[in-house]
């Protein structure tokens, strides 16, 4: 009894290190492993229409409403300590270090990630993937490459997009409608706001979240079980474990840049 | 290491295959002969589709040899397999084609991958691969617009567009109207004519593979059971290739799943029922 137990406790460590080493060694070869320029970058420019351009309308309509209620939210409190003056300020910084690129991450998991696993496990389970082995062509050069990349290159333009119009939806609330100064908001928001430390920390936060958001999405549909409850399965566990990677890095990230 | 045999392009040499615990070959042997069709017939769910994937490189065995014109492919580099794929090519029973291409680019995704010839050569070769395979005129159409039928010959004109030593065909019929079926026979057959490649068929559709192959081995159990010419096959006794080639239901491969006896079965519930009662 024991010993079963502990055969299959043994057996599942070697087969999480197993899944992990395999998950490095694919990363390693798809980072460094690029196929001619003339063949990846056409690719690519399609795989970021894909998962930038068509993501962009969830992002808008996210970054405006999520913008305004932090307005909204952040006024409430303001004006009791007769602060209210502050709200640029408050929106650009919690926009900036901390919703900005999580909700983009977040979003772009359950919006692009989900779409590439089940893309890329749907190609395994029709046989695409074995036919360009058979063909004689790398598919992680071929197939998996240009969609990491992509999600690599056009989350921090996202997560930048998502921040611009949030911070606009918050003009929307703050100026427009509760009739806070255009001067005051803006111009104290030009004053906290720091290069390095804000923007610098968004777009470090978007591309470690990137990365760890396409890799977890791509190796799932690659590495995924070519049956349709295999690549259900498999989309479910992009999405969810993203998210969670996304918010566990976050915090770490935090601590490191503010703690 | 090199074994260099002139009369066989493939050769299996004491195949040992295990998929997890199951066991999918025991220590089995073949050739592939040159320029001819070799066919490799068994019930489903034996693995057939399983030894194209080996001698392919897509899977590792776990012990024999598979030597492709004398190279030991699972003791290749993968830059050296992927150099032997070149030489190859299967026909996946989906067709495999590439969703998001049309027939066109689908056939001329290899040329194009593997070669610099220019676009005008690549649309004449494309062009008169498809008119082999009666479908120049659907060159537009996207894989979602093509019947099962046509999906398979768009599959074969790709297949064969850089002209490969060897061709492996997966279950090329399974699934085919009779005049489709008639249509894939009849092209298997002139492809294999005309440019003098070897092709291995693994099907179960005995009487077209019957039809066009040169060789046939039958699998079952783990192993290669009978062999020979159609010919000789077909005036075989044995039970189990009667029961396979003649379609019998019942035979040495049982129609019924491993049970207790059935009488026994129904006295248990009953027994059961009443005791609950």
């Amino acid at each position: 009894m024991i010993a079963n137990a502990l055969q299959q406790i043994g057996r599942r460590t070697f087969d999480v290190l197993a899944t992990m080493g395999f998950a490095v060694m694919t990363y390693m070869k798809v980072v460094f492993g690029f196929s001619r320029m003339s063949v990846f970058v056409p690719l690519l420019i399609r795989q970021m229409y894909v998962v930038g351009v068509q993501s962009l309308l969830i992002i808008l309509v996210s970054g405006l409403f999520i913008g305004m209620v932090i307005a909204l939210q952040g006024y409430q409190v303001l004006v009791s300590y007769g602060a209210e003056g502050s709200l640029g300020p408050m929106v650009a910084l919690s926009l900036l270090r901390e919703l900005g690129p999580v909700v983009t991450a977040l979003l772009f998991a359950g919006r692009a990630g989900s779409a590439l696993t089940a893309e890329i496990g749907l190609m395994k389970a029709t046989e695409q993937i074995a036919s360009l082995e058979m063909m004689a062509i790398d598919p992680l050069r071929r197939v998996i490459a240009p969609r990491f990349w992509a999600g690599l290159i056009c989350m921090p333009m996202l997560a930048t997009i998502f921040t611009l119009v949030a911070i606009y939806g918050g003009k929307l609330v703050g100026v427009d409608w509760l009739g806070l100064d255009t001067g005051t908001y803006w111009s104290l928001m030009q004053a906290a706001v720091e290069w390095k430390q804000d923007i610098g920390s968004m777009l470090i936060k978007s591309v470690v979240f990137a990365n760890v958001v396409t890799w977890i999405a791509v190796f799932r549909g690659y590495h995924a079980v070519p049956t349709s409850a295999g690549i259900s399965k498999a989309t479910t566990e992009t999405v969810v474990q993203a998210s969670l990677m996304v918010l566990g890095l976050d915090f770490v990230l935090t601590a490191l840049m503010f703690g | 290491m090199i074994n260099k045999d002139s009369d066989n392009l493939v050769v299996v040499d004491g195949l040992t295959f295990s998929h997890g615990e199951r066991l999918i070959y025991d220590n089995i042997s073949l050739s592939i002969p040159r320029g001819k069709i070799t066919a490799i017939l068994g019930p489903s769910g034996i693995g057939k589709t399983t030894l194209l994937r080996l001698i392919g490189g897509q899977l590792e065995p776990d012990c024999g040899h598979i030597w492709f014109d004398g190279h030991d492919v699972p003791q290749l580099s993968r830059k050296e397999l992927f150099e032997l794929r070149t030489r190859m090519s299967m026909l996946f029973q989906s067709g495999a084609l590439f969703t998001e291409l049309d027939v066109f680019d689908n056939v001329a995704f290899p040329v194009r991958e593997h070669t610099r010839l220019p676009e005008s050569v690549i649309q004449t070769l494309v062009m008169m691969k498809l008119e082999q395979v009666g479908l120049r005129g659907a060159h537009h159409l996207m894989p979602s617009e093509l019947s099962g039928g046509m999906a398979r010959r768009v599959a074969l004109a790709r297949a064969t567009v850089l002209d490969p030593e060897l061709i492996m065909y997966d279950e090329p019929f399974t699934g085919q109207d009779p005049i489709s079926m008639g249509v894939l026979v009849s092209l298997i057959h002139s492809v294999n004519e005309t440019l003098g490649s070897t092709s291995v068929i693994v099907s179960h559709d005995v009487h077209e593979v019957l039809s066009i192959a040169d060789y046939v081995y039958v699998m079952a159990d783990k192993r290669i059971i009978a062999q020979g010419s159609p010919e000789q096959l077909r005036q075989d006794q044995s039970e189990q290739i009667v029961q396979f080639l003649k379609g019998k239901p019942d035979g040495p491969v049982p129609f019924h799943y491993p049970a207790a006896p059935l009488e026994q079965q129904l006295r248990e519930l009953a027994g059961g029922e009443s005791a609950g009662k």
